[in-house]
């Protein structure tokens, strides 16, 4: 009886589980078809599957998607802010919750009202001052310049990814128990080593959860990039450069929907190979939270 | 020895506190405040213009002008139904990935996947599903309805619209929350409730749902927060439209507060003004979260 039951919903799943797949079938389909098969039927199977290459060398050579560079920008960006925020918060979450003092308390509280703010409220505000930085200190004309460039942005996401990694830290460092270090400053470890080697490694599970979170994040993000390097500027992300190949083509759906299955793909493959531990830490994460 | 609590610490231990602090400072708190102080001025971004305090002026404006109270109902409309609709979705998918199925893995991930892609792209590739594929799909089962009303032409079904998307984009992501929380409760407690002769809905209803009540108070504060955030669906999948009429203006009907701001400040180069929306949207979510805050201590307090 309980078998058939178990049966009958995992029919039911696996149709539940198609359905949400349908949208991905759609783009697959359709970016291996000429414009005019798609306006013909966009549910109809591709007639020729090579017709996809085409599509994808299309978007490669593209000058307006700039793939290869877009992507390469797309990843020293999200893996560069991910690894500075990962560090950056650990450090600072775990000062929060040993310093045990009302300074302290008052500094957690800030980062946590910041998750708040809505990026609405600075995002203009941000810019102009990053601007008026990079002209007082004299970076304009050199590599470090802040607009346009990899450490301005970089900047902004450390700044507004800390607000959530601290608070996830936070709440996984409160549970950790204090005679660990205090044995290991016995043993002679100074403070430094104790947080790289004996906080920083037990820290694993939540510091994958920082890191999905944050990195789903950076790499999909449309606006920040937007403000911050500009449509037309030397760095461009995947995003950016979809937008901005949607924008310049009067909906030509066979290359719109090829770049998008080229901008998600590598996220998917990065997902594909890492599922269990991200379902795994999306779990935990999410327990602690 | 009695006072081995109050440790002082290193000024080394207190360094690892500052990139935090420095890079918090420097991207949320410095243009925060400059955010807020240019919402009274006639701030318009151009460096060398002097910038002069006008008082209230920009408030003044906004709250004179109709599109942005319009975008605040259509926000708040759109916000609370979202919440909703993702809620119900993830808690029921979460039910069901949390039993013994063959793949419940593969189910997972697959109701995960769309949380991985940016909200620029999946509104590209809904507008295709909306424009294109689901009038043809009405062609093809002959249900002429669909073919004849395309989703995006119409505010009550373009905003429905938005809604099927961000369901699909959240649902994957806040079910991890209701699979974490289901997956503490002890099988002990429903397997005694089930020897008591409790039926599957009161086990649920009794047992589960009290036990599992702070994933509701994350999933429904994070869902309603994101909801009032949106922007990126927003502006690729509908860019504000259809064209419609409020308060006998001409205006977009599905242009919600993020995308309404923007305009103001980019499309209309009021950015002063844009300034001042921003610090009554910021308001208004604070109002949400506080209050949320709220009644989640009270409910705290009665358990």
């Amino acid at each position: 009886m309980k078998k058939r039951k178990l049966m009958t919903l995992e029919i039911f799943t696996i149709l539940l589980f198609l359905i949400f797949m349908i949208p991905f079938f759609l783009i697959f389909i359709n970016s291996a078809k000429p414009t005019l098969e798609i306006i013909v039927d966009p549910l109809a199977w591709p007639q020729n599957f090579g017709q996809f290459l085409e599509n994808v060398q299309y978007i490669l050579t593209s000058p307006s998607v700039n793939y290869v560079s877009s992507f390469m920008s797309s990843v020293i960006i999200t893996v560069v802010s991910v690894a500075v925020i990962i560090l950056v918060s650990s450090m600072a979450a775990w000062v929060l919750v040993r310093a045990e003092t009302k300074l302290a308390n008052v500094i957690f509280m800030i980062f946590v009202a910041a998750m708040i703010v809505p990026f609405q409220v600075v995002m203009f505000p941000l810019i102009s001052w990053f601007h008026r930085i990079e002209s007082t200190l004299g970076l304009l004309n050199t590599p470090f310049r802040l607009l346009q460039n990899y450490p301005g942005i970089i900047l902004a996401y450390l700044g507004f990814g800390l607000p959530l990694s601290i608070f996830l830290f936070h709440g996984f460092i409160k549970g950790v128990p204090l005679e660990l270090e205090e044995a290991a400053i016995i043993d002679g470890c100074s403070k430094v080593g104790v947080f790289f080697r004996i906080i920083f490694p037990i820290l694993k599970p939540i510091t994958v959860t920082v890191m999905i979170l944050n990195g789903i994040w950076i790499w999909n993000d449309y606006l920040l990039p937007l403000l911050m390097l500009g449509m037309t500027g030397n760095v461009q992300t995947l995003p950016l450069a979809v937008a901005n190949f949607v924008s310049s083509f009067v909906r030509r759906w066979d290359l719109i929907l090829t770049s998008t299955i080229m901008a998600m793909l590598p996220i998917v493959i990065v997902f594909l190979f890492l599922q269990k531990h991200i379902i795994k830490g999306m779990v935990e994460g999410s327990v602690k939270g | 020895m009695a006072k081995a609590k109050t440790r002082k610490h290193s000024p080394v231990f207190y360094l690892f506190l500052f990139p935090a602090v420095f890079a918090l400072t420097l991207v949320i708190i410095i243009p925060f405040i400059l955010g807020v102080y240019y919402s009274f001025t006639d701030w318009n971004a151009v460096s060398g213009t002097q910038v002069n305090w006008v008082g209230l002026q920009n408030y003044t404006a906004v709250f004179n002008d109709v599109t942005f109270l319009h975008s605040f109902i259509v926000t708040s409309v759109f916000a609370v139904i979202n919440m909703i609709v993702i809620n119900l979705v993830s808690f029921g998918l979460a039910m069901i990935v949390t039993n013994k199925l063959k793949f419940t893995n593969i189910y997972r991930a697959g109701f995960f996947l769309p949380h991985l892609i940016g909200g620029i792209i999946l509104g590209y590739i809904w507008q295709f599903i909306f424009n294109n594929a689901i009038p043809a799909f009405g062609n093809t089962i002959g249900f002429s309805w669909l073919a004849q009303n395309p989703f995006l032409a119409e505010r009550n079904l373009a905003i429905l619209a938005i809604v099927i998307v961000s369901t699909w984009q959240f649902a994957g992501y806040i079910m991890m929350i209701y699979v974490a929380a289901i997956q503490g409760v002890p099988a002990s407690l429903l397997e005694a409730a089930e020897i008591d002769g409790a039926t599957y809905l009161q086990r649920v209803r009794h047992v589960l749902l009290p036990l599992i009540a702070p994933a509701f108070t994350i999933s429904t504060f994070l869902t309603l927060l994101n909801s009032f955030r949106i922007f990126d669906v927003n502006l690729a999948l509908t860019a504000g439209g259809p064209a419609g009429m409020f308060m006998g203006r001409a205006l977009n009907t599905t242009e919600f507060l993020a995308l309404n701001i923007y305009n103001t400040a980019f499309a209309f180069r009021e950015l002063a003004q844009g300034q001042a929306q921003a610090v009554i949207f910021f308001i208004t979510i604070t109002t949400i979260a506080l209050i949320q805050v709220y009644f989640n201590k009270r409910k705290e307090i009665t358990m």
